[in-house]
């Protein structure tokens, strides 16, 4: 039997009325590499959490090594050599790497930049790792931050490190090189454990996998004897096959129609080349990408948040003129949305719906209730009255939103950022699609969500479909997106890298049209 | 690192938020920590001066209430500062950080005791009226510059507007030294004090009653504005986050501006009902630190117009009253200030209570149930 | 012209070295990410408890020690301006009430326990003379023994109190330490990023109650320099200390966050505050508009940074915002 390194006995945490884990019992054996499996929402980070002392446990014991120990704080953990790399970095922007290593430690010591340097470069030769010690934060990569994240646990003595999603925002070769140097460290004695929902990375890199289910601990089984589905079904707890709905819709109407379009974010990077697409009534257009390759930009570029560039055009068909006039090619005057606010977009009659990405910090106002926040979209033009808003006509949209999608609140007029994630998706998505729109665009509609949550809103966008509605759904589930769309684009580094047919595609190709740019691609815009 | 290996105490104390509590309970807190408050001021007034705290805050109350002219006093000097917490009330709500009332105050101030010498021929009610106008403008103006550079720079605004305050002040300075009346006093003194033009009529008899009306009136106007006009709305999304007032459609600059005109305006108005209505002079005390004591008012009020008269009341009388024993005491009237910064420190605790709770361990008897269960 | 421009200078010196003293003491308090609009009620609290305790120590013996009467009146400055910032680090990182709306509160509470007991001390000591602690300010005003002998230079730089140095030797002690030491460097982490900190294993809270209260009693000193060398060891209701105390705000901004700015920064804002009085031609009433000018810089200032983005000329990242671990 190996030797066990952590060890859980009914621990329990809550947050509020929400139990984020419940009495788990469970061990990690020293010098394996563990995957912690879950969907979002199982308690994953919250129990690791516990063991790199962000949180503390309400009931229950941890044991390392054998020995019962309380961990009050990051610096306890630490005293165990325990060390955790959150997702959201714990990075200083403005300090260099070798300022964020040593971070903490040693206080009374002398601060000698040149020794800590000379530090970093050994442990960065002994397990592969590249990390320029004077380069300040801000001007790193997301990778190069995440290696300075895992130097720094190893620079502090970390025996057990924690890592949380760590391929979340890494490209397929940057988690290779990842696996490499975690095995490089299990091969030093080091116990890993990952925290993901990925499964393909689970079978390739793990030992043993452990599943969490809402909050609770379901068992630890080896890699070697599992396989894709049979992880699922511990994970999701039922045997799910991602039968999405895909209904075909005859007559498809252009709806809208994007060309050009190049954008330059704040910080003066150009976050899209030459964006051209199409998009119809009745279809659903996946947008597939890793996340942060111009999806966020794309979206609000339409939407009328983002500036873009000279020559950039988006052309809104509106459904009712179909039939009024049209030219000789059969086809209605559209009209022009680059260059249009928000509120001119709603003023010239443009239907247009959008769910962000940033639910409350964007789509809700998280201190206000359903009511209030049914009035974002139309405060001023739904109200007679020049001065004053009307409250009757959202308080009645609040209640059938709440009694159609069954959204959980105490009341209407709860502060929505006090629900639950589901709930509060369900509040925007429900507002978005009672504005009757003609185009939909979602960013991420499902992340956080339950299966049901999730089925509820596919529910709804296909519902939206068979009405004619021209769909955008930005996803980060390829699974999903294959099974729901009728036809995909995949976005690389700003680029449109190929739009497939949804019931064709193949997950590989879409992976690999992710992951590396056509050639041409590059060339086209050099030009 | 010994330690760790045995069990330790866990954290004794946890801070929680918590969770809607009644409308009662939050009241019974809050006067619970405004008496410690008070009595910790008796203490510290026992100690300073020897006087039974007893008969300190009867004299409190004598100095606030005790005769007519007293009541008056005190709800002349609640209505200044709830007129500038007033005014107050949309920039933060819009979480705008305007500490200039203070300037825009003074700005206002200057052009009414301005009218009130350039202009004493005019009619009475033309003069008083041209006086609030121009006053409200002049802290529109003062507002309106932070605003303008906050809405195309984003320049932060708590210090912007702090440095219009000292503008203000070396203003009023330049013209008092203009106006000084008689020469060589460097004040301007009471301004007409024989035809009283500009002054406030009488109403009713009471020399005060005007500014009660003007306040009220505001009070009211600025709550309906707030909580049932789409420029309360905006204000709200923008207060809460400047993306969702964008995907909203809001143009945030736009608010920003708007409220900071308003915000300036009855700020400005504040400075009229200082000159026209109480002092009948100008000079750079003339705000006198009302400016930021109001934004506590505003702040601890949460915005709503009849609380933050209730504060602005609670302070007029700690005022009034600190006064009074100040000088039955021989003492300087700066004790108000003391008392007043106690009080507000209590009420700040105070507001603690209300929104979190502090969850104890219950150690032993997780462990015990541990031991049953094994 | 030379004597003007020496006179303009020295001018410059004991006012800047007011706000010295409290920009640098709001820079460790800011590097916390706390901003602490309380620096003018604490520079009251520092000057009013220095003049009180000398003042009853030179009235209770026949002759004080000069030594003695410097000592009391630092330390007793550092403790009364510390506890003022422990209660506004208390009601900020304990309780969690607002940094801006305690800030301000403290500085009502510090000007009027200063007022009150600077205009009521002869009162209440049972004395009925003017306050005046002349031999503590005497000791404060000590300059070198050698200014006389060197002329202009001299008198530009040696001719000041011992506490025109110090508040250079702790701008430059906070410069070295915020920069070149471990300690300094998780001050720092704390006020740009908490959560950092936390996961790093630094004691945030700890970090934060430290610098507000160091900070606190680092402004304390502006407090006593104005009072015993400023305006000669007497005290004054005019508010003088109040309009330091936010020019020591502003120029914290003006620094760019970095004390070694302070040093020079303070003698501008003190030159630019006494022009006025070395143009030609002002009358009583346009010098007023001339004394604008500190003010009207600093606005500049503001503006020029908020248009330049340089990602190290900004303030630390978590400034004015609560932190606190297990929210959700």
């Amino acid at each position: 039997m190996a030797d066990v390194a952590i060890e859980f006995k009914n621990v329990t945490k809550r947050f509020g009325s929400v139990v984020a884990n419940d009495h788990v019992s469970m061990k990690v054996n020293k010098g394996e590499i563990l995957s912690l499996l879950g969907e979002n929402g199982s308690g994953k980070t919250s129990l690791m959490n516990m063991l790199s002392g962000i949180y503390f446990p309400d009931e229950g014991e941890i044991f390392i090594n054998g020995t019962p120990v309380t961990i009050r704080d990051p610096k306890d953990a630490y005293a165990l050599k325990i060390g955790m790399v959150h997702q959201h970095f714990k990075l200083v922007d403005v300090f260099t790497a070798a300022e964020n290593l040593i971070v903490g430690i040693d206080p009374g010591k002398k601060l000698d930049r040149k020794e800590i340097a000379d530090e970093i470069k050994g442990i960065c030769d002994k397990y592969g790792f590249v990390i320029e010690p004077g380069k300040k934060v801000y001007d790193m990569s997301v990778s190069e931050k995440q290696t300075l994240e895992i130097v720094k646990m190893l620079y502090r003595g970390a025996d057990i490190l924690i890592l949380d999603e760590p391929t979340a925002v890494l490209t397929p070769q940057e988690s290779e090189h990842l696996f490499s140097v975690i095995k490089n460290m299990k091969k030093d004695g080091k116990t890993v454990i990952i925290i993901t929902h990925k499964l393909h990375e689970v079978l390739s890199v793990s030992d043993r996998v452990a599943i969490l289910r809402k909050g609770k601990y379901i068992e630890t089984v080896k890699t070697s004897e599992a396989d894709e589905e049979k992880l699922t079904e511990l994970m999701v707890g039922r045997h799910v096959e991602l039968n999405i709905d895909r209904p075909v819709i005859e007559n498809k109407e252009l709806r809208l129609s994007v060309k050009n379009l190049n954008c330059v974010n704040s910080e003066g990077q150009q976050v899209l080349f030459d964006i051209n697409f199409d998009l119809f009534g009745g279809e659903i257009l996946g947008i597939a990408g890793i996340s942060g390759n111009g999806q966020k930009e794309l979206l609000e570029s339409i939407a009328g948040l983002q500036k873009t560039q000279t020559g950039a055009s988006v052309v809104y068909y509106d459904p009712d003129s179909d039939k009024k006039k049209k030219d000789d090619a059969g086809q209605a005057d559209g009209m022009e949305m680059i260059g249009l606010s928000p509120k001119k977009i709603r003023e010239k009659g443009i239907h247009l719906s959008f769910v962000p990405e940033d639910r409350l910090g964007m789509g809700l106002v998280g201190s206000m209730g359903m009511t209030e926040n049914m009035m974002i979209r139309d405060y001023s033009t739904a109200s007679k009255s020049l001065l004053f808003t009307d409250k009757k006509k959202p308080r009645e949209l609040a209640e059938e939103i709440k009694e159609s999608l069954g959204v959980v609140t105490p009341d209407i007029s709860t502060p929505v950022s006090r629900l639950s994630g589901g709930n509060v998706q369900k509040v925007l998505v429900g507002r978005e699609i009672a504005a009757a729109p003609a185009v939909l665009m979602t960013a991420y509609a499902v992340r956080g969500l339950d299966i049901n949550t999730s089925y509820t809103i596919y529910d709804l966008l296909n519902e939206q479909k068979k009405k004619g509605v021209a769909i955008i759904f930005v996803g980060e589930d390829l699974d999903v997106i294959l099974a729901l769309c009728d036809r995909i684009l995949v976005l690389c580094d700003g680029h449109v890298n190929g739009i497939l047919n949804g019931a064709e595609a193949r997950k590989e190709e879409v992976g690999l049209l992710m992951t590396e740019l056509k050639d041409n691609r590059r060339e086209e815009t050099a030009e | 690192m010994e330690a760790n290996m045995n069990h330790v105490h866990d954290p004794w104390v946890r801070i929680a938020k918590r969770d809607d509590m009644s409308f009662l309970t939050k009241l019974g807190i809050r006067i619970a920590v405004l008496a410690v408050g008070v009595i910790i001021c008796a203490i510290m007034i026992y100690f300073i001066t020897g006087l039974n705290p007893f008969v300190v805050y009867l004299t409190v109350v004598k100095g606030a209430f005790g005769t007519v002219r007293r009541v008056w006093a005190t709800v002349r000097e609640m209505m200044m500062l709830a007129c500038i917490a007033i005014g107050l009330a949309p920039a933060f709500k819009m979480k705008f950080w305007n500490i200039g009332a203070e300037g825009q105050v003074l700005i206002g101030g200057i052009v009414s005791a301005g009218c009130m010498i350039y202009l004493p021929f005019l009619p009475g009610p033309v003069l008083l009226l041209l006086m609030f106008v121009l006053s409200a403008a002049a802290g529109a103006l003062w507002g309106l510059v932070p605003a303008v550079f906050k809405a195309k720079w984003n320049t932060n605004e708590t210090l912007f507007t702090l440095m219009m305050n000292y503008i203000a002040i070396q203003l009023t300075a330049f013209l008092v030294s203009k106006w000084e009346n008689p020469k060589g006093s460097n004040t301007v003194g009471i301004i007409n004090p024989n035809t009283r033009a500009g002054w406030f009529p009488e109403i009713a008899g009471q020399q005060f009653m005007l500014n009660v009306l003007i306040v009220l009136v505001l009070a009211l106007l600025m709550n309906i504005y707030l909580k049932y006009t789409k420029h309360g709305y905006e204000i709200a999304v923008v207060g809460e986050s400047w993306n969702t007032a964008r995907y909203a459609g809001i143009n945030v600059g736009k608010i920003l501006i708007r409220t900071m005109l308003l915000s300036g305006a009855v700020c400005g108005i504040a400075g009229f009902l200082a000159v026209s209505g109480a002092s009948h002079t100008i000079s750079t005390s003339t705000a006198g630190g009302r400016g930021f004591t109001a934004i506590i008012v505003a702040w601890l009020a949460k915005f709503d117009s009849a609380t933050m008269l209730f504060i602005s009341l609670m302070l007029a009388f700690f005022d009034s009253g600190a006064n009074e024993i100040a000088s039955k005491c021989g003492l300087n009237d700066y004790a108000s200030d003391m008392i007043i910064g106690i009080i507000l420190f209590f009420i700040l605790a105070g507001d603690f209570f209300v929104n979190y709770r502090l969850v104890f361990r219950k150690r032993v008897s997780a462990v015990n149930s541990e031991k049953e269960v094994a | 012209m030379m004597q003007n421009f020496v006179t303009l200078i020295r001018a410059a010196v004991f006012f800047g070295t007011v706000i010295m003293f409290g920009c640098v003491g709001e820079t460790v308090t800011e590097k916390a990410g706390n901003l602490n609009l309380g620096v003018p009620g604490i520079m009251y609290l520092g000057g009013i408890a220095s003049l009180s305790s000398v003042f009853i120590y030179e009235g209770s013996t026949e002759n004080p020690n000069k030594a003695v009467c410097v000592i009391l009146a630092l330390v007793s400055a550092f403790v009364a301006s510390s506890l003022g910032g422990l209660i506004y680090a208390f009601l900020t990182i304990t309780l969690r009430a607002n940094q801006n709306v305690t800030g301000l509160t403290l500085t009502i509470f510090g000007s009027g326990v200063a007022n009150f007991f600077g205009g009521s001390l002869n009162t209440l000591a049972g004395r009925f003379e003017q306050i005046a602690v002349p031999v503590t300010s005497a000791a404060f005003r000590t300059t070198f023994p050698f200014s006389d002998s060197l002329g202009v230079v001299g008198e530009l730089f040696f001719s000041y109190g011992f506490m025109v140095y110090l508040a250079i030797i702790i701008a430059v002690l906070t410069h070295i330490f915020m920069n070149h030491t471990r300690r300094g460097l998780n001050l720092r982490t704390v006020g740009e990023n908490p959560a950092a900190a936390d996961a790093a294993g630094i004691n945030v809270n700890l970090n934060k109650y430290l610098a507000i209260c160091i900070g606190a009693g680092i402004c304390g000193f502006g407090g006593v320099y104005y009072v015993m060398d400023y305006i000669k060891g007497t005290w004054a209701n005019d508010g003088s200390i109040e309009t330091l105390g936010w020019l020591a705000v502003a120029l914290v901004i003006f620094t760019t966050w970095k004390s070694k700015h302070a040093i020079w920064g303070a003698y501008l804002f003190g030159i630019l505050y006494w022009l006025y009085l070395y143009i030609p031609g002002l009358t009583r009433s346009s010098q007023e508009i001339f004394k604008m000018l500190p003010y009207v810089v600093t606005v500049v200032v503001l503006i020029v940074t908020s248009l330049r983005n340089s990602r190290d000329k900004q303030p630390p990242a978590a400034l004015g915002l609560p932190y606190f671990r297990e929210e959700r």
